[in-house]
């Protein structure tokens, strides 16, 4: 068997579930040496579910993992690292506070009991980051260095580890086109060095422009993979999307009224740039887009749970001075969380304590004393209309289940009387059935005359919920598209700057 | 097959027997140490041991129900014995021009005040509370020593009123020891029945939760402390009734004491766990275990350790406890 026909890496059968749910059902993927293999699908398809597997910090549940030919056990991160896999994630794992030598060689500090040779280290440091063409001082603190630089540490780190096989995760995300290129010089050096690369990435130009081998994943299965030259875009495209629509969207003959919220020239940073939209009473207006394109830090920016840098809000024609969450909620708008776990609700309080936070004032009366009696009608009312299934009141929001505990969430803005209402990934983590009963609540906050905002990385949901979808990428407004225009296409091309 | 039946049935007893235990853990080490408390010595059941023992506990009672609130919130308060000696000095001084209403009512506010300026900074400026407290300590620890010149100040003819309630009993009880109760009647109502407490407690559980719905979290950061420092003010008055003499070096480590007792009534430093009930009964078992070993005339540095022990295991117990919760 000659060396071109063995792989580096061998996943085959690979099939994972997250409690009942599966991430990855029987997937195939090799990758040989000195090759850039890019892993392309939608949010969720099991991108990283896969190389979370490759690298050691999950653990499949059937298939088998072949490195250069031989079968393999990667039950955790440090086996991975040993059998040389290493995995750059789009948050680094880097100590800010420590210089880019000694987080290079972080796990290989010291040679003779626990002294470290700095100069060395330095040195060592120097020649490996020179080896992939950069200058950077290897005594510079790792958090003085620009995001692109920080990447370049990590590789090296990899290297130093003697990584020969590099997996990276949305590498191109923070980084600016110039620095790109020089990322994917680093990345041509590494593939002559015969390391293989896995290029996880959304980003269909950059693939085609760095890949040799393109697989994408769809639902957790594999739909196609083929050499870069055998494909186009567009049937990369074809592969990402294209899923039957089901009929589980409940239908909604709602009356849209007039615009009641509008958002103009909102930016914040580098993620919010310049957004401006609006949305009418009655009106579900849907924002799409690939993670990190700010959809999140635009609702944030909008609710003061981030400080805007500019912008206007204004709510039936009237600016709104918003500048914490107070006033937000005050002038009538309700968020519901992406997190639903770490910000929407607190766990370790009943349902009861949960669903009356926003307007505890208002029910209780003067001096602030809680009406027991009163608390306990308004929360089983609640969890009456929306159908939460729990013991009762006292329940800990912890116990619940994902759907139930979305639905407290939403509980929460039910009861006050907000005209706008946001929410973040409403139906992530939930099970087909609450999802159906959280559509229906979603339309019925419509029917109330409210103006809703949902943002959702899933496309079918997208287009069945929607009046009207907005396509963000990269903090700007890439595209607005009207009912009768929602497709997968449509939406997924902006999302990715393809249009 | 009926025997593994049986076998069974014992063994989920036994875990449900457990998990109660574990469950109400403060009570228990409550009872238990009463227990081995009355069968160690004959004197510790006596109507005298017993209210000797309240009174003593009073003072550091009522900072720990003030520094209860304050660690609901994530927050800490290394202030409060520092605090509590200056009241004790202030009640004193302004006694020896003032009246007792007033003498009273100042030293709160200057506490409340104080306390108010460790709020500010930790709600308003985002600072961590132990550094903030910490600074606080050594402060009000100066003004004390500024405002006695170091040197006790002795109640005289317009303080007897106040010695007298330090001395005084109602219904048979000491007072100070009313007083003690009466605040704990007071923080456990507003735990439970007001939105004060309830926000107090779900700001410490998770803050981002409470200012996502819409509440203006830092008031309530910033109140406790406040309330931090009247409890001091109160523990240090009840000294200086007690003893006669403002002095500047009362209060010394109470801060820890209460940390302690707050923590061996189940309380969890991050916050958002913790009853005035089991706090509590914190300080009893805190004051027992001093009270014991003084009876039996055990030397009183053995008793810093065997202390430490029990808190050690008080709060291993409460580990042990949340990890087969969840």
């Amino acid at each position: 068997m000659n060396a071109a026909e063995t792989f580096s890496v061998e996943m085959k059968g690979i099939t994972k579930s997250f409690g009942g749910v599966h991430a990855l059902k029987d997937v195939d993927f090799r990758v040989r040496a000195g090759q850039v293999h890019a892993l392309v699908g939608e949010n969720g398809a099991g991108k990283s579910t896969l190389m979370k597997i490759l690298s050691g910090a999950y653990y499949k549940d059937a298939g088998k993992i072949k490195i250069d030919g031989e079968v393999v056990n990667i039950p955790n991160p440090h086996a991975g690292r040993k059998l040389g896999i290493a995995i750059i994630y789009q948050e680094f794992a880097l100590a800010p506070d420590l210089t880019a030598a000694e987080n290079i060689y972080l796990d290989h500090l010291s040679d003779k009991g626990g002294f470290i040779n700095f100069r060395q280290l330095y040195r060592n440091a120097g020649e490996l980051i020179g080896s992939l063409g950069f200058t950077i001082n290897p005594r510079s603190k790792v958090e003085d260095l620009s995001v692109a630089y920080q990447q370049v540490v990590e590789i090296t780190k990899a290297l130093s580890e003697e990584a020969k096989i590099l997996i990276l995760d949305e590498p191109t995300a923070v980084l600016a086109p110039r620095e790109v290129e020089r990322l994917f010089s680093v990345l041509r050096k590494l593939k002559q060095q015969g390391v293989s690369i896995i290029y996880i990435s959304h980003r269909l130009d950059e693939v085609f422009q760095i890949a040799d081998r393109i697989t994408v994943l769809r639902d957790g299965v594999v739909t196609g993979s083929a050499p870069r030259g055998d494909v186009t875009m567009d049937d990369v495209i074809g592969m990402m999307i294209g899923r039957t629509l089901t009929t589980m969207f409940p239908r909604r003959e709602c009356e849209i009224g007039e615009e009641i919220f509008r958002i103009e020239g909102l930016r914040r940073g580098r993620e919010v740039r310049d957004v401006s939209f609006g949305v009418r009473a009655g009106e579900v207006v849907g924002i799409a887009g690939l993670v990190g394109s700010g959809r999140t830090e635009t609702v944030r920016a909008i609710f003061a749970a981030d400080k805007k840098d500019a912008g206007r809000i204004l709510l039936k024609g009237k600016p709104l001075k918003i500048n914490s969450p107070r006033d937000a909620v005050r002038s009538g708008i309700g968020l519901v969380p992406e997190d639903r776990k770490g910000q929407g609700t607190i766990l370790s309080m009943t349902i009861r304590e949960n669903v009356t936070m926003p307007r505890l004032w208002k029910i209780m009366g003067k001096i602030g004393i809680i009406r027991a009696g009163r608390e306990k009608a308004i929360t089983d009312g609640l969890i009456r209309k929306l159908a939460i299934k729990t013991r009762g009141t006292e329940s800990e929001v912890a116990d619940l289940s994902g759907g139930n505990q979305q639905k407290v969430v939403l509980a929460k803005w039910f009861g006050t009387d907000c005209e706008v209402i946001i929410l973040d990934e409403p139906t992530r983590g939930v099970d087909v059935g609450a999802k159906v009963e959280i559509y229906n609540l979603i339309n019925e906050l419509a029917a109330r005359g409210l103006g809703v905002i949902v943002i959702s990385s899933e496309m079918i949901e997208v287009i069945g919920i929607c009046d009207r979808v907005i396509v963000m990428r990269e903090g700007k407004v890439e595209a607005v598209l009207e009912k009768d225009e929602l497709t997968e296409e449509n939406i997924m091309r902006p999302a990715i700057g393809q249009n | 097959m009926t025997d593994l039946v049986e076998k069974n049935k014992g063994t989920a007893l036994m875990v449900k027997a457990f998990n109660f235990v574990l469950r109400y853990n403060t009570i228990f080490i409550f009872v238990i140490l009463l227990g081995v408390s009355a069968s160690i010595s004959d004197a510790f059941f006596t109507g005298r041991n017993i209210f000797n023992l309240l009174r003593q506990v009073s003072p550091i009672g009522i900072i720990s129900l003030g520094m209860l609130l304050v660690i609901l919130t994530a927050g800490i308060d290394l202030s409060v014995g520092s605090m509590m000696a200056l009241a004790s000095v202030l009640v004193a001084h302004f006694l020896l021009t003032r009246s007792l209403a007033l003498s009273v009512l100042l030293t709160i506010v200057v506490c409340v005040l104080l306390g108010s300026v460790s709020g500010f900074f930790v709600a308003n400026r985002r600072m961590a509370p132990f550094v903030v407290t910490l600074a606080m300590m050594t402060i009000a620890k100066g003004l004390a020593y500024y405002v006695s010149n170091g040197r006790p100040i002795p109640l005289k003819e317009s303080g007897q009123a106040l010695k007298s309630f330090g001395s005084g009993v109602f219904l048979y009880i000491p007072q100070p020891v009313f007083l003690m109760f009466g605040v704990f009647v007071i923080i456990l109502l507003i735990l439970r029945c007001t939105v004060f407490g309830r926000m107090v407690v779900a700001i410490g559980s998770n803050e981002t939760a409470v200012r996502l719905s819409g509440v203006r979290a830092g008031i309530y950061k910033f109140l406790v402390y406040g309330i931090s420092g009247c409890m001091a003010a109160l523990a240090g008055i009840i000294s200086t009734s007690r003893t006669g003499v403002g002095s500047p070096i009362v209060g010394q480590g109470y801060e820890l004491d209460a940390i302690a007792a707050v923590v061996i009534g189940g309380a969890s430093l991050s916050g958002g766990r913790g009853t005035a009930l089991n706090t509590l009964l914190g300080v009893f078992i805190l004051g027992m275990i001093g009270n014991i070993m003084n009876l039996k005339n055990v030397p009183p540095y053995p008793q810093w350790i065997i202390k430490g022990l029990i808190i050690i295991f008080a709060v291993l117990l409460q580990g042990i406890q949340r990890r087969t919760e969840r």
